[in-house]
């Protein structure tokens, strides 16, 4: 497992090699004890379990009852799980594409100094505050198509007061919902990322004849870099595990239209106690969340850097 | 722990909820049942919670034994206590909606057989949902929710028509509202109020074949869906779709105040088949209307149909259920409680209609008599209650069963490809 070896304390001699002064010696393994041990009980025994289930049929009543890969073959034959890892692949693009730009400019905006600021940025970042549930039923109140906002701003949704009617729809009103909720996150972010940029970089850069325009897209981004690689990952992963705004806002509907895996998993875990598939399907999932992140440190050489101070 | 590790951790919280119930399947030994002693009650909670309260302490002056009543809230009380009755934390006596919802618990043998004598003192139509295989595992301890057509006053005064006696009188004010701009049923529509769609299959169901097809389904004869009833319920489905019987948007209105309840009580809409519970809604939302505007009246009969039109559809009423881990003399005592007349007096002045055989003399105490009689006397006339199909099967097949009457109301699916797909939906 990836999480095995790379947690192991590095030795004492390879840690002076990375540079380390001599006197700042790496703590022992007896530090990680309390964090491994967490680790263990709370992550790696559920894992084992999940993929236990996953070769048993288990009704939470009765003993779980071995079946071999039975549910794992429903798995890969059940077009339900195809369509519902497009939509979670869509959902999750989407809310990329959109809260990314959003909370990049909203970040670096309220890392300034202007009038007001504070002000706003407090407005900015009250959704924050609220929780997923509260979130979702007030929208599911905003978006009814007789006293909510489609009855009277029925053009802003292309003209139909039905939304969470059609697939698209529906899509759409998740992923604006899922930025609403957290876009100010990501913001606060990019706002503390954007506030350690040294000010001799903007400085130097006046002097040459950048612009704002270049100065952002040449220092300001640049100088994100790792910021927004850490908010990708947890876009990434929380929209891979996110299921409660599905749950209450669409309930995975219209039909099975927007029924993303882990709420896929849900249902079949607690609404159909078919407790063996569902542990199939979040043992797909944890595979699939894996991946993502590992791979997202990879391509990114978030592993590999060490300053986040580049040109200085 | 490092920065992979850490992520792992946080993308396996999505599984560790699944395992954490891997802990509690343990033991499902019962506890050493004597005659007398403790029993724990778990209930849910709702406005008839100081009724049973108010039992439970009369109760437990007599000397029979100690209930402790456990209220819990209503979201996560069926996994709560489906978590519960794998472990040695199964409670003695809970509440319940009967049918489907305690197949499994009897199949496991997690539930004792109550006395035949109790059935003496409820209604006979309210029982049936209280026994799996013929055997009676669970008692009435609430009022019973019918469903209705609930409609608004004004709205028919304005356009100088009745409510529908017959289907044919249904579909001709779907017509009649329609070009008044005024939409006939409102529906919740949003999967989350699938519910609310399933009741008209219920209802067309029985009026076309009577009650008996559905009960040879919940028996387990799946193949009952081909049942031609079935194909031309769906096709009526579809008719009252495709002619706007619902409204354009109803794919995205939810259930309750805010959303059909409103719609009804602004005139937005004229009708909505609800349960019985319709009423304290628009109590809550608008106490005026509820008193001076809103009517009710029984599904109309179909033309040519089987069932009897008197028959209804609905939640009978809840249950209370006895299991293995309760003393038996405790548990039997505690369950005459619930016929005494205190206690179905403080049903009946909470808005509820008891479905006990003491109830109508006590009706006369409830905030609207003229409505709890309405009700009785609508529960106690039916020759059948279905109950709510979604109950009566339980969840593992009554929700594909609930997407799959999404889809056609939603018109992603026909009424062709619904048979077809609930036919396959049990495995």
């Amino acid at each position: 497992m990836v999480s095995a070896t790379t947690s192991r304390p590095v030795s004492k001699t390879r840690a002076r090699d990375r540079a380390a002064p001599p006197t700042l010696e790496r703590p022992g393994v007896a530090w990680a004890i309390p964090g491994l041990l967490f680790f263990l009980v709370f992550a790696v025994a559920p894992m084992v379990g999940v993929l236990y289930l996953s070769f048993t049929h288990w009704d939470g009543l009765s003993t779980p009852r071995f079946t071999g890969t039975e549910n794992w073959s429903r798995f890969f034959s059940d077009s339900q799980v195809g369509q519902s890892t497009l939509v979670t692949g869509i959902l999750l693009v989407g809310n990329i594409a959109v809260q990314a730009p959003i909370s990049i400019l909203l970040g670096v905006w309220s890392a300034g100094h202007q009038r007001n600021r504070a002000v706003l940025s407090a407005v900015f970042f009250l959704p924050l505050l609220l929780s997923t549930a509260a979130t979702a039923v007030m929208w599911r109140q905003l978006l009814d198509p007789n006293f909510g906002i489609p009855s009277t701003f029925g053009r802003l949704f292309g003209g139909t007061t039905d939304p969470l009617g059609t697939q698209q729809g529906a899509i759409a009103c998740l992923v604006l919902v899922t930025s609403w909720q957290f876009i100010p996150f990501h913001s606060l972010l990019y706002q503390g990322a954007a506030r350690a940029i040294p000010h001799t970089l903007y400085q130097a850069a006046a002097i040459d004849g950048a612009g704002r325009v270049r100065q952002f897209f040449h220092i300001t981004l640049p100088q994100l870099r790792n910021t927004i690689i850490t908010s990708t990952t947890f876009m990434v992963v929380g929209g891979l595990t996110a299921f409660d705004i599905v749950l209450l806002l669409t309930n995975g509907g219209p039909g099975t239209d927007t029924s993303i895996l882990p709420f896929s998993m849900y249902q079949t875990a607690f609404r159909t106690y078919d407790y063996g598939y569902a542990s199939a399907i979040a043992a797909f999932l944890l595979l699939l969340a894996t991946c993502a992140s590992v791979l997202l440190t990879k391509l990114s050489g978030y592993d590999k850097m060490t300053s986040t101070l580049e040109g200085l | 722990m490092n920065r992979v590790s850490r992520r792992w951790f946080l993308t396996a919280t999505a599984a560790t909820t699944l395992s954490v119930t891997v802990t509690g399947c343990g033991s499902s030994d019962s506890k050493a049942s004597g005659a007398t002693g403790n029993v724990d009650f778990w209930t849910l909670q709702d406005p008839t919670n100081p009724v049973q309260k108010a039992a439970v302490t009369t109760f437990n002056s007599t000397g029979h034994g100690k209930v402790t009543l456990s209220v819990i809230a209503s979201d996560g009380y069926k996994d709560k206590l489906r978590t519960a009755m794998g472990s040695a934390k199964m409670p003695g006596l809970f509440f319940n909606w009967g049918g489907g919802s305690l197949d499994d618990y009897v199949k496991a043998g997690k539930l004792v057989e109550l006395d035949k004598m109790l059935e003496a003192y409820y209604l006979p139509s309210a029982l049936e949902a209280g026994k799996v295989d013929g055997k009676l595992v669970g008692v009435p301890c609430r009022g019973t929710q019918p469903v209705f057509l609930f409609y608004n006053k004004k709205v028919f005064a304005d356009a100088g028509v009745e409510p529908p006696k017959t289907y044919a009188d249904l579909t001709k004010l779907v017509k009649v509202f329609r070009r008044k701009g005024v939409t006939p049923f409102a529906l919740a529509g949003n999967a989350s109020s699938s519910w609310t769609e399933l009741m008209w299959v219920e209802y067309l169901v029985d009026r076309l074949a009577g009650p008996v097809l559905f009960q040879r389904i919940q028996d387990g004869d799946w193949s009952q869906w081909q049942d031609p009833a079935v194909l031309r319920t769906a096709r009526m489905i579809k008719d009252l779709v495709d002619d706007g019987a619902f409204g354009k948007s109803f794919g995205s209105v939810n259930y309750g105040a805010g959303g059909t309840s409103t719609l009804l009580s602004k005139g937005k809409a004229a009708m909505v088949l609800m349960g019985s519970w319709e009423y304290a809604v628009q109590q809550g939302e608008d106490p005026d209307f509820a008193k001076n505007g809103l009517g009710y009246v029984a599904f109309p009969s179909v033309e040519g149909g089987k069932g009897d039109p008197k028959n209804v559809v609905g939640n009978p009423t809840n249950y209370i259920s006895v299991t293995t881990a309760a003393p038996k003399e405790t548990a039997a005592e505690f369950l005459k409680t619930t016929y005494s007349d205190d206690y179905v007096q403080g049903l009946v002045e909470k808005g509820e209609v008891p479905v006990t055989t003491n109830a109508e003399k006590l009706l006369a105490k409830a905030p609207d008599p003229a409505y709890a009689k309405f009700q009785y006397d609508l529960v106690q006339k039916a020759p059948s209650f279905t109950q709510s199909w979604d109950q009566a099967l339980g969840l593992t097949l009554g929700t594909p069963l609930l997407t799959e009457i999404q889809k056609l109301f939603n018109g992603q699916s026909t009424p062709e490809k619904f048979v077809s797909a609930v036919l396959a939906s049990k495995k």
